[in-house]
C-alpha cells in the first residue's frame, strides 16, 4: 500500500526535538488559505480539536496527520511529504520559534499507486481507535 | 520562455532603523520578560536588519493588564476626542509617510512603488475614515407605545486581542486598530513574526498620542505570544487574519471563553473576463488586461489575489497574448528602487512554498505560459526571495487552481457560457474576492450577484478604499472590515427598555 503522507529525516529529527521539549505526543493539521496557509501545522496532541469535517490521512513518525475533508477532495491525488525549511511561519505551529517551518512537498500518485492507497479514516474514528 | 525584465534605477537610501525594538505596553517601551530578542530578516537580501522582542505569556498578560487599566476612561472618552486622536495619528503618519514606506519595504520586501502609492495612503485614510464616522454615528430609539421607549445604545466590548498578518503589516494592523479604538475598545496587538518592525517604528512616532494602555503591541512567535493572547480569558474579543487551521484554533479557544471572533481567512479569487471585454481594442480592454495582471500586485501576497483567470474561450488568444506580454514586462529588482514593480516574497518559507506550487503545477500537467521559476537577481539580492510572475493554463480541479499559493502565480482556464463561468468561479472552498469584467450592463449586475464571495470587483480589481465593506463568504471568514459596520464588531448593544407608565402591570 502506498502511504498518503511521508516525512523526511530532517522533519523526523524536528519532531523528536519537539516531542522531547513538550513532553507530549504531537499532531499535524494541514492548513488552507492565506498568509501561512497551505502549510502543515504541528500542535501538541489534542490541542487542535478535529471533528466531523476532518479526515485522517495516516501517521508520520507516530503523529496523526489530518486535513479538512473539502480540502482533501482537491489534494487526494497527490502524495505529501512533510519536510522542514528555514523560515518564520506565522501561526501557532510549535516549531516556529526554532527558526524553521514544516512544509509540504507534493507528488502525483501514479495510476498504479492510486489503486492501492493507504485508507483514510474519519478523524474522530482515528482518534478513538487508539 | 522570455527573460526577466529588470529594474534600472538605483535603490533609494535605506531609512534608519534601530538595532532592536521592545514591546509597547502601557504607553512605555518594555523589555521582553524573557530578555530575549529575535532577528528580523529582510526579504530583500535575506539578511537580518533589526531585532524584535520575543514575547511570551507574561508579556501578553502585562499588556492585557495595561489595556484593562486604560479601558474605564478610554471607553468614556467622547467621540469628539477619540476622533481627534485618530486624526492626529493619521497626520503623524502622513508627515512620516516616506520614512514609513521605506521601512515597510525593508520589513516586508514589497516594492516601494506600492508602499508609497497604496499601503501608506490607505493607512492614513483608514484612520481618518474611522475618526469621521464616529462623529456621525448614532444609536437608535423607538417608542413601542405611548408609555414605553426602547433605547439601543452602543457600548465598547472592552479589551480586545488582534493578530495581524505579514502581507500588509501596517495596513492590516490599521484595519484592526482603527475601528477598535474608534469604538472605544482598548487593544493588544500581536504583529506577525515575519514583519514585527514597521509597526514598532510607527509606535515610536505615535507613542504619546493615546492614553497609556489604549494601544499595546507585543511582538513574538505565534505559539509563544499569539496563543496566550488568543486563549486569554480576559479578552472580550479576538480578531484574526490568517489561514484556516489557525482560524479554527482561535475559534476553539474563543468558544472556551465564550467570546466573539472575526476572521479573515484567505481565498482563491476568480477574475472573470466575459466575451464583450474584447469587443474593442480600447482603453477598457487595456484596463481589463491590467486587471488580469493584478495577480502580481504585492507579489501575489493578498488574500484576494485574483489567482484564477476565467476567460471566455472566444477571446482567450487575443486577451491572453496581452496579459502574458504585460506580465513579462513586470520589472523585478531591488524593492527600494523606484521603478521596481514587484519585490520579494515575504519570507524564506513562503518562497519555498511558492516554488513547491510551481512544481505541483508542472507535475499536474498545467501548461506554463510564462515565469515558472525563481528570479535569479544579483547585485546583493542573491539571497532575497524573488520569484518570476507566473501564468499557468489548466483546469479548475488542479491543486494550483484550488489552493491559495500566496505568490505571483495565476492560473487561467476558459469557459463557454456564463453558467459555466459561475460554476467554475464558485467551485472553491473560499469566497473572499472575485472580479467581473464586461461591457454588458445586465452581466455587470447579475453575474456578481451569483458569485459566492464577499467582495466582487466589477470592472476593477484589488482596490481597498475605506467605506466599502470587505469580508468573506464560505471558508474565507466573517466580519466586514474597511467599513463603519466594523464598529459593531467591537461593540455591544445596551438596550434600555423604559416605562413611563405610573400604573402597575396588574400581574401581582
Amino acid at each position: 500500500m502506498t502511504p498518503r503522507v511521508l516525512v523526511t529525516e530532517k522533519a523526523k529529527n524536528t519532531i523528536d526535538t519537539l516531542r522531547k521539549r513538550f513532553g507530549t505526543d504531537l499532531m499535524f493539521h494541514q492548513s488552507g488559505g492565506c498568509c501561512d496557509g497551505s502549510s502543515p501545522m504541528c500542535f501538541e496532541k489534542g490541542d487542535f480539536k478535529v471533528g466531523g469535517s476532518d479526515i485522517w490521512l495516516g501517521k508520520i513518525h507516530d503523529c496523526d496527520f489530518f486535513m479538512s475533508k473539502d480540502q482533501f477532495e482537491y489534494w487526494k491525488h497527490t502524495q505529501l511529504t512533510v519536510d522542514i525549511t528555514p523560515g518564520r511561519g506565522s501561526s501557532f505551529s510549535i516549531e516556529i520559534p526554532m527558526g524553521i517551518r514544516f512544509m509540504i512537498h507534493s507528488r502525483l500518485f501514479t495510476d498504479e499507486e492510486f489503486q492501492d492507497l493507504s485508507p483514510v479514516k474519519e478523524a474522530e474514528e482515528a482518534i478513538q481507535s487508539e | 520562455m522570455t527573460t526577466t525584465t529588470l529594474s534600472q534605477s538605483k535603490p533609494v537610501d535605506r531609512p534608519e532603523i534601530k538595532e532592536q525594538y521592545e514591546h509597547f505596553i502601557g504607553g512605555e517601551w518594555v523589555a521582553p520578560s524573557s530578555g530575549e530578542y529575535f532577528e528580523n530578516i529582510s526579504p530583500i537580501d535575506g539578511k537580518p536588519f533589526s531585532k524584535a522582542a520575543r514575547g511570551n505569556k507574561e508579556d501578553i498578560d502585562k499588556a492585557i493588564e495595561a489595556a484593562h487599566k486604560a479601558f474605564p476612561s478610554w471607553s468614556k472618552t467622547s467621540a469628539a476626542n477619540r476622533s481627534k486622536l485618530l486624526n492626529k495619528i493619521a497626520d503623524i503618519i502622513e508627515e512620516n509617510q516616506e520614512h514609513l514606506a521605506r521601512v515597510e519595504t525593508i520589513d516586508n520586501g514589497k516594492a516601494l512603488r506600492e508602499t508609497r502609492a497604496a499601503d501608506l495612503p490607505l493607512v492614513i485614510d483608514h484612520f481618518r475614515y474611522f475618526a469621521s464616522v464616529i462623529r456621525a454615528d448614532e444609536s437608535s430609539i423607538s417608542e413601542h407605545d405611548e408609555h414605553t421607549v426602547s433605547i439601543a445604545l452602543h457600548e465598547p466590548l472592552g479589551v480586545v486581542g488582534q493578530i495581524i498578518p505579514w502581507n500588509f503589516p501596517l495596513l492590516m494592523a490599521t484595519w484592526k486598530i482603527a475601528p477598535a479604538l474608534a469604538a472605544g475598545c482598548c487593544t493588544v496587538v500581536k504583529p506577525a513574526e515575519q514583519t514585527p518592525t514597521s509597526i514598532m517604528v510607527l509606535m515610536e512616532l505615535i507613542a504619546d498620542v493615546l492614553p497609556p494602555g489604549v494601544l499595546n503591541v507585543v511582538t513574538g512567535f505565534g505559539p509563544e505570544a499569539g496563543k496566550p493572547l488568543a486563549t486569554s480569558p480576559r479578552l472580550a474579543k479576538v480578531s484574526f487574519t490568517g489561514e484556516t487551521t489557525t482560524g479554527r484554533l482561535i475559534m476553539q479557544y474563543a468558544s472556551e471563553n465564550l467570546v466573539p471572533v472575526t476572521m479573515e481567512l484567505g481565498g482563491k479569487s476568480p477574475n472573470i473576463f466575459m466575451k464583450s471585454v474584447a469587443d474593442a481594442d480600447d482603453e477598457f480592454f487595456d484596463k481589463a488586461v491590467e486587471g488580469a495582471v493584478m495577480f502580481a500586485l504585492n507579489q501575489g501576497e493578498i488574500c484576494t489575489c485574483p489567482s484564477r483567470i476565467l476567460v471566455h474561450e472566444d477571446i482567450y488568444d487575443v486577451f491572453m497574448e496581452k496579459v502574458i506580454e504585460r506580465t513579462n514586462a513586470i520589472k523585478l529588482g531591488h524593492p527600494l528602487a523606484e521603478d521596481t514593480m514587484m519585490g520579494a516574497q515575504a519570507s524564506n518559507d513562503q518562497y519555498e512554498k511558492v516554488l513547491s506550487y510551481l512544481k505541483i503545477g508542472k507535475d499536474e500537467g498545467a501548461e506554463l505560459l510564462c515565469g515558472g521559476e525563481k528570479a535569479d537577481l544579483n547585485s546583493g539580492l542573491e539571497n532575497g526571495y524573488y520569484i518570476r510572475p507566473t501564468i499557468f493554463k489548466g483546469h479548475n480541479k488542479m491543486r494550483i487552481f484550488q489552493e491559495e499559493i500566496f505568490g505571483p502565480v495565476v492560473c487561467v482556464t476558459t469557459f463557454k457560457s456564463t453558467e459555466e463561468a459561475l460554476e467554475i468561479a464558485n467551485d472553491t472552498m473560499y469566497g473572499l474576492g472575485a472580479g467581473l469584467w464586461s461591457r454588458d450592463a445586465h452581466e455587470l449586475y447579475q453575474v456578481p450577484r451569483a458569485i459566492q464571495a464577499g467582495r466582487v470587483w466589477v470592472n476593477c480589481y484589488n482596490t481597498y478604499p475605506a467605506h466599502a465593506p470587505f469580508g468573506g463568504y464560505k471558508k474565507s471568514g466573517f466580519g466586514r472590515e474597511n467599513h463603519l459596520m466594523m464598529l459593531d464588531h467591537y461593540r455591544q448593544t445596551k438596550n434600555m427598555l423604559i416605562s413611563y407608565d405610573k400604573n402597575k402591570m396588574g400581574f401581582f
